[in-house]
């Protein structure tokens, strides 16, 4: 199983599209680490330098529809090779969230108030997650202070992080 | 309680239930494209399960960037290329008989009313205007779908549009699903399958509905989908008509792909079109929509006509109708790709080619193209280009560059006029 925990990256806005995330012209590559270097590249975000700003990151915590636009496999990979392998949102776009959980990675959705709250106590800090995938908990702190979310995931997605993804459970099951 | 088309598609393919509220379904059809694909196959090949569930099923085209542009797309098609050989998939269409993929594949007739369909591309949900249920996926999905034949997907919800009236003449499907999207929001439909009904649907051709269902993953949507009809009937004639003995039979056939009455929905939208306008995007989300009258006067500084939303005959047609004998502002700069090769020989055929040529229209091959900006049409930082695509992300088309989603008319009185402005075909009252 992927890691969940660690240094939190804040992204302040709604509808991050997959072409913010991985330009198409980069979708050449044959390799999922030759994506590494270009992980947000165009994001437009005032005052985001994915260079400064991803080094050490491990979770991403942002608004709305993450992952709208294309269907991409790319932007979670590229998330992947960065070793970022837990996206706290509002909400996803459909693909997205399902190729993170066939990737083995994890899309938490909490809703909009506690979103917020994490915003409002924790961005601008360094922060970090730790989650608990038994208990479905994520406790996010700093150093003044910690707060426990509850995340709720279904079972068959579940099954999909432990098994590493739905390549492996497909093949023995169907 | 009725069922909504989805959900009859989902029980007539249900193989499995791997927890509450997902189904496992049997694929009809898996569509591959180059630039999705190869990664999938690339990995198939490293676990040793370099296998295909049906190569009848499995459809596959080069179309995103086309003919290859450098080495690395090269590399793509070849990957592509020996791979649909070695399986003995008949239906690739490398260079020269290829198109775009949401244009070829239903021109070759390959999708059924009540079929389930994938693709490694979120323009997938266009097929559903056949009444079948066409999502886009990742690459694992599609692995796992070229190797078993099989995808995941949570059970549909669908949310119901009707759309009522009769559209005004110079207004189309592009001005419609427009106004839909600005309605829904860009993710007011995500997990939701989004019905198109109503009298202006039905008025609407095969073309038109695939330009509508093109975007509805603008909204978030799954899949859109359109309830078969006599026009879908007709339109499949070609390739059913060893199946059934006669169109009224095929009709009853597919009528069964059809949303009950008391089908339960998420929500059911009500839309008059009978006094819409042409609309046009001005912002980097597609729900970002304006009149064009509102928008009159913006310049651009290219004009793309193309793409899966609105490079059919049909499209050309009306574009070629606005062009004719009219030549292009000489402040832009502009491009048609027609998006078959079909549609391409029927352009000739009718003299379209020529009216764009004559306007001073770049013609190029069938491909995505300037649509995404890897190969050709892109832009510059601080350009602008008003085009029949479906995609207006920030550096959609080119870093910095910025793109207005149109119909094929507006996007052609555009181009004579160096501005965005309404086509002629649109009588303001
Ligand atoms: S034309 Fe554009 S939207 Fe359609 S498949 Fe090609 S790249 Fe995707």
């Amino acid at each position: 199983m992927k890691n969940f925990s660690g240094k939190i990256l804040f992204l302040d806005r709604s509808d991050i599209n997959t072409d913010e995330i991985i330009p198409a012209k980069y979708l050449t590559e044959l390799t999922k680490a030759a994506l590494k270097p270009y992980c947000l590249e165009d994001l437009s975000l005032p005052g985001f330098d994915p260079k400064r700003d991803l080094e050490g990151k491990s979770v991403i915590v942002t608004r709305a529809n993450f992952g709208c636009g294309s269907s991409r496999e790319h932007a979670p990979w590229v998330l992947e090779c960065n070793h970022i392998n837990l996206v706290v949102a509002e909400n996803f776009a459909r693909i997205f969230r399902q190729n993170m959980f066939n990737c083995g990675m994890l899309a938490v959705t909490l809703p909009k108030s506690e979103i917020d709250d994490l915003f409002t106590r924790f961005a601008g800090t360094p922060a970090e997650c730790k989650t608990d995938l038994e208990q479905q908990t994520l406790t996010v702190s700093n150093d003044q202070e910690s707060k426990v979310y509850h995340f709720t995931v279904g079972d068959f997605d579940l099954e999909l992080v432990k098994a590493g993804g739905w390549i492996n459970y497909a093949d023995q099951k169907y | 309680m009725g069922k909504t088309l989805a959900q009859k598609v989902f029980d007539a393919h249900r193989v499995d239930r791997p927890g509450a509220g997902v189904s496992v379904l049997r694929l009809d059809r898996v569509f591959c494209h180059e630039i999705t694909t190869p990664i999938a196959i690339n990995d198939l090949v490293a676990l040793g399960k370099d296998r295909v569930f049906d190569p009848s099923k499995i459809k596959a085209v080069i179309d995103h960037v086309t003919p290859a542009k450098d080495s690395k797309t090269a590399e793509q098609g070849k990957t592509l290329r020996e791979w649909a050989r070695r399986h003995g998939i008949k239906d690739f269409f490398d260079i020269g008989r290829n198109g775009v993929c949401h244009a070829i594949f239903p021109e070759k007739g390959f999708v059924r009313p009540g079929f389930t369909v994938i693709m490694g591309d979120s323009h997938t949900c266009t097929h559903g205007a056949f009444g079948a249920f066409a999502a886009g996926v990742g690459s694992t999905d599609l692995e796992v779908g070229i190797l078993k034949g099989v995808c995941t997907m949570r059970d549909p919800e669908s949310i119901k549009l009707v759309l009522k009236g009769k559209l005004r003449p110079g207004v189309f499907a592009k001005d419609v699903i427009l106004a839909v999207i600005r309605e829904l929001t860009v993710n007011g439909a995500t997990d939701q399958v989004l019905e198109f009904t109503g009298e202006a649907v039905d008025a609407m051709s095969m073309e038109s509905r695939l330009t509508l269902c093109n975007m509805a993953i603008e909204a978030g949507a799954t899949c859109g989908v359109c309830y078969p009809d006599q026009v879908t009937v007709d339109y499949l004639w070609p390739f059913i008509q060893e199946e059934f003995s006669s169109k009224e039979e095929a009709l009853r056939e597919y009528a069964k792909w059809r949303s009950d009455d008391d089908a339960p929905y998420t929500r059911v939208i009500e839309l008059d079109v009978s006094q819409l306008e042409p609309l046009a995007t001005f912002g980097y989300k597609p729900d970002q929509v304006k009149t064009v009258r509102e928008l009159t006067g913006t310049p651009v500084n290219q004009v793309y006509i193309g793409s899966c939303t609105n490079g059919r005959l049909e499209d050309l047609r009306i574009a070629a109708e606005v062009l004719k004998g009219g030549k292009i502002n000489p402040n832009l700069r502009a491009i048609v790709s027609p998006a078959t090769p079909k549609v391409y020989a029927d352009a000739l055929d009718e003299g379209l080619i020529r009216i764009f040529l004559d306007a001073g229209f770049c013609v190029t091959n069938p491909t995505c193209g300037a649509c995404l900006g890897m190969s050709n049409g892109v832009l510059a930082s601080g350009e602008s280009c008003a085009s029949t695509t479906n995609r207006n992300f920030n550096g959609r088309m080119g870093k910095g560059g910025m793109v207005h989603l149109m119909s094929p008319a507006t996007a052609a009185a555009t181009a004579l006029a160096g501005v965005i402005t309404n086509s002629p075909l649109f009588k303001e009252d």
